[in-house]
């Protein structure tokens, strides 16, 4: 087993949130695929932005209210940099979801029509799901799903017939499950839509936290992730669109920000990216971001990857060698991201995260939004454990040594 | 703590439900889910005379929502329909020995006495309308 070149017990003095004490026992926060932790130097950018700098943006010319023009923006260059982007293709929205929304709004709806296939997969969360079923309703675009295999790999066969048909228009995946972990050769999907003339979405979700991601290298048209999954604050998202689709598409909300000029009867909107952030957007948090950023910058998006491989690796071979534990998703870790999600024996998911919880251990039990993908695997639910940068290798045996107590209380 | 939660009894239920299954000729059927957790719980009543001449349920969730209808479905079978709408949520967690839940897992332990109030709500509205208005007014959820 490889060692993480990431030193988590000395990362962690970084995040207030463990000192606290969850039943007498340190936090072990295993429900990092939901949201993640926050460390000093996001939330202390936060209160500085709130106490040096607080004003609204784009709209006055006073020394204040350029300072938070000027921080917004650097915000913005940073992600840019960090997915290897230019600035005005990065959007601001509350999160993934909104940013998926939007393209469904702004650009789908536009340039599709009826008939026209729109290709996901059954990994999908719902959010990559429900606005394309909205769609269908709306202008009669047909869904298609592409399948998973026993071990959670994507029916690749199916995808290439599908795009090569003819009768797929559009493609939106996710990179990374947040259920099976399972990463997704997007590269090889994105060449083959594209030799197609068919853009691709990509769900960034799960991935652009966790592993390098660079956008001109993938050449995805869109890509979509939250900044709450990876250490900044909630109520932020992105939505990355390569210029040429963000040029064309219409505005999603209509108002103060995105226009340059309005008269009585129609109004010039503002150009790239402006024309999509209509309103004061959430400008501290948006700075939040931004160090939140710098932070994963500091350690690099190579050694978190190999710092979840690691840990990924050492907490399959523990769950593995457990008899009772059923485990979803392809086993070798570098076909997966840290995320696990299993099952133990006749112990229902709820019942399993309320023992973990007595040792102070947070996971993830139910449906995990993506209850296509539970049809799938024919289960009403599943326990989730997943990884970050703060994890360490104690913690995953405090978690396996929780899975055997449950199974002593519950006599397995 | 778990161990005061998982008791031997809430597992014997848990994999040895009573009364559990479908009910042929049932005077009224309920479902409802629990939406968190994806508990889901369906009541089959037989009602003759005003008495529960039979209840069973079927479902599937979590140990405390499976555990805790079968509990219920003992504790109620026999008696006089009325006395669903004073059954109180205290004392059912105290029936099945759960005083001590979280917020989330109270729901999961009390989604079958809700099933089974909806249950006698619509069993009177479909067969005594009369006294059905003042029932369903006098019976608080929990
Ligand atoms: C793969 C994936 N897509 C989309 C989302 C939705 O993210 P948000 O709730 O931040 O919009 C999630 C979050 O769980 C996710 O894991």
């Amino acid at each position: 087993m490889q060692r993480s070149i990431v030193n988590s017990y000395e990362l962690r003095n970084d995040f207030p949130i463990f000192r606290k004490k969850i039943n007498g026992k340190d936090l072990v926060y295993l429900d990092n695929a939901s949201t993640t932790q926050k460390p000093y130097t996001v939330i202390e950018s936060i209160t500085d932005f709130y106490s040096n700098y607080n004003s609204n943006i784009h709209r006055a010319v006073y020394q204040l209210a350029e300072e938070a023009t000027k921080m917004y923006e650097q915000s913005r260059e940073k992600i840019a940099n960090f997915i290897n982007a230019r600035p005005e293709e990065i959007i601001f929205t509350r999160n993934t979801t909104e940013s998926i929304n939007l393209i469904a709004h702004s650009w789908a709806r536009l340039n599709l029509k009826k008939d026209d296939g729109v290709a996901i997969t059954e990994i999908e969360h719902h959010s990559n799901i429900v606005p394309w079923q909205i769609l269908s309703q709306e202008i009669g675009t047909r869904l298609e799903y592409v399948g998973i295999d026993e071990n959670g790999f994507l029916d690749l066969e199916h995808m290439i017939e599908l795009i090569s048909s003819k009768k797929i228009k559009l493609v939106s995946l996710s990179h990374m499950s947040n259920v099976l972990g399972t990463i997704v050769p997007i590269e090889r999907i994105i060449r083959i839509a594209h030799a197609n003339g068919i853009p691709v979405i990509v769900d960034g979700a799960q991935s652009v936290p966790h592993m390098p991601v660079n956008v001109k290298n993938m050449d995805c048209d869109f890509l979509v992730f939250s900044a709450h999954k990876m250490l900044g604050p909630t109520g932020v998202g992105v939505l990355y669109a390569k210029k040429e689709y963000l040029d064309k598409m219409k505005p999603f909300l209509g108002g103060g920000d995105m226009i340059k000029e309005v008269f009585k009867f129609h109004t010039n909107y503002n150009e790239v990216p402006y024309k999509f952030e209509a309103g004061t957007p959430n400008i501290a948090d948006v700075v939040g971001f931004g160090a939140a950023i710098e932070y994963l910058e500091k350690i690099g998006m190579e050694n978190i990857r190999k710092h979840e491989i690691y840990l990924t690796d050492y907490a399959l071979e523990s769950m593995l060698s457990l008899k009772y534990v059923t485990i979803y998703g392809p086993r070798d870790p570098k076909d997966r991201g840290g995320v696990i999600s299993f099952n133990i024996a006749d112990i229902h998911p709820h019942d399993l995260a309320t023992i973990m919880n007595d040792h102070g251990i947070a996971i993830r039990s139910g449906h995990h939004c993506a209850q296509v993908l539970m049809q799938r695997l024919d289960v009403p639910a599943t326990s989730r454990a997943s990884f970050y940068i703060y994890n360490t290798k104690e913690e995953i045996d405090k978690f396996v040594n929780a899975i055997k107590e449950a199974g002593r209380i519950f006599k397995i | 703590m778990s161990d005061d939660i998982y008791r031997e009894i809430i597992l014997d239920h848990y994999r040895n439900p009573r009364n559990k299954g479908k009910l042929e000729n049932a005077d009224v059927t309920v479902h409802d889910s629990n939406p968190l957790c994806g508990d889901e719980i369906d009541i089959h009543l037989k009602v003759d005379g005003g008495v529960i001449s039979d209840v069973k349920f079927e479902g599937k969730g979590c140990a405390i929502s499976q555990a805790s209808a079968s509990m219920l479905t003992e504790l109620v079978m026999g008696k006089d329909l009325k006395i669903v709408k004073d059954l109180k949520k205290e004392e059912i967690l105290e029936n099945i020995g759960l005083t001590n839940l979280g917020p989330a897992r109270i729901k999961c332990a009390l989604l079958s006495l809700k099933v089974l109030k909806v249950g006698m709500v619509k069993y009177y509205s479909e067969n005594d309308p009369q006294s059905a208005e003042q029932i369903s007014s006098e019976s608080s959820l929990y």
